[in-house]
């Protein structure tokens, strides 16, 4: 739901690091989310195709990797990726309570650049 | 064409400055709450209740809110220090928004400083704002299967308030299945189950907060 404030740390982040790399151009800026962390591609998009002209980033294809959440039931230790609209239940035994080990990432992997 | 690595935390910036957040409430001996739920649910009001069961302890607000005064000067009613931030459309509150409201406030002053958060159920929970202690206030008219649907606030969260329970005769609220939920999820959270507008379940929760006021700031601690 915070997409714009968080596509514009991402063009942030891209454009330091171009710079420091003397780019002239950005072509794509590879990202990793998490399914746990509440942030969606097409609003990231629609958001950077605003942002992003005039900046080194014009035109840079958005490349997201989704990392799907992983949890572990802490009555059964069951490891499992929750179905179904991120149903939170144990598929293994019905209980409702889980470590989360993997699914809040939410990263700038790396940018291609022309230099 | 050249691949640059970056590995770079979106969020890094907020977390940097909760952090400094933080050790600006730890210097000035303030503890730090995060109040959190959707509209409606009675944050306002249990911030006023708890003002008034921690007296004369110092209790310090921030109201978040997308739009309007209305909250900060019902707090201010009450006597205590109150900053507004209003988010202008922003869905939550983040640290640097706190980090501005804060200089208006006389936090050595201060032994409890309550943060209300916009009313929201699914941003407040990505964004840390320095506090020491996470608190997710439910209701009953809510329904009791909100845990279900926001898991993620609920998993976070030191406590959890359900509010209105004066409420029961009227509604459907399965106040058994929504603590085997919350319990599930989250089993190290507090729950509590009151009524700001009765008063009833006020007092455990006012002797749940004075236990870390008592302690100090040294030993209290959120960390993700």
């Amino acid at each position: 739901m915070h997409e714009l404030a968080v596509t514009q740390r991402i063009l942030e982040i891209a454009l330091e690091h171009a710079n420091l790399a003397a780019a002239r151009r950005i072509t794509a800026i590879h990202l990793t989310i998490g399914d746990l962390s509440s942030i969606v591609d097409d609003s990231v998009q629609f958001y950077f195709d605003h942002l992003a002209p005039g900046t080194l980033a014009e035109g840079a294809r958005l490349v997201f990797h989704r990392l799907p959440g992983r949890f572990r039931c802490r009555s059964c230790g069951h490891e499992y990726t929750p179905q179904h609209g991120l149903d939170w239940r144990c598929p293994a035994c019905g209980e409702y309570g889980v470590e989360i080990l993997q699914g809040r990432e939410f990263t700038v992997d790396s940018i291609e650049v022309e230099t | 064409m050249r691949q640059i690595p970056v590995i770079e935390n979106v969020l890094s910036a907020n977390d940097a400055i909760a952090l400094e957040n933080r050790e600006r409430f730890d210097r000035a001996g303030v503890v730090v709450v995060n109040l959190m739920a959707s509209p409606g649910a009675g944050k306002t009001s249990l911030v006023l209740r708890t003002i008034e069961a921690l007296r004369p302890l110092r209790v310090g607000v921030v109201e978040g809110d997308v739009a309007s005064r209305v909250d900060a000067d019902r707090v201010a009613g009450a006597g205590v220090p109150v900053v507004q931030i209003n988010t202008g459309g922003g869905c939550h509150l983040d640290a640097p928004m706190l980090r501005a409201a804060i200089q208006e406030l006389p936090l050595a002053q201060l032994d409890l400083l309550l943060v209300e958060n916009v009313g929201n159920l699914i941003c407040p929970a990505a964004f840390r704002l320095g506090e020491h202690l996470q608190v997710v206030i439910a209701s009953l008219p809510e329904g009791d299967d909100k845990p279900l649907k926001y898991p993620a606030l609920f998993a976070q969260a030191d406590a959890v308030v359900v509010n209105k329970i004066d409420l029961a005769p009227h509604l459907d609220f399965d106040r058994q299945a929504f603590r085997r939920l919350v319990t599930g999820l989250n089993p190290r959270a507090a729950l509590f189950e009151l009524s700001c507008r009765t008063g009833e379940g006020l007092s455990d929760w006012a002797a749940w907060l004075r236990r870390f006021l008592n302690r100090g700031t040294g030993g209290v601690g959120h960390v993700e």
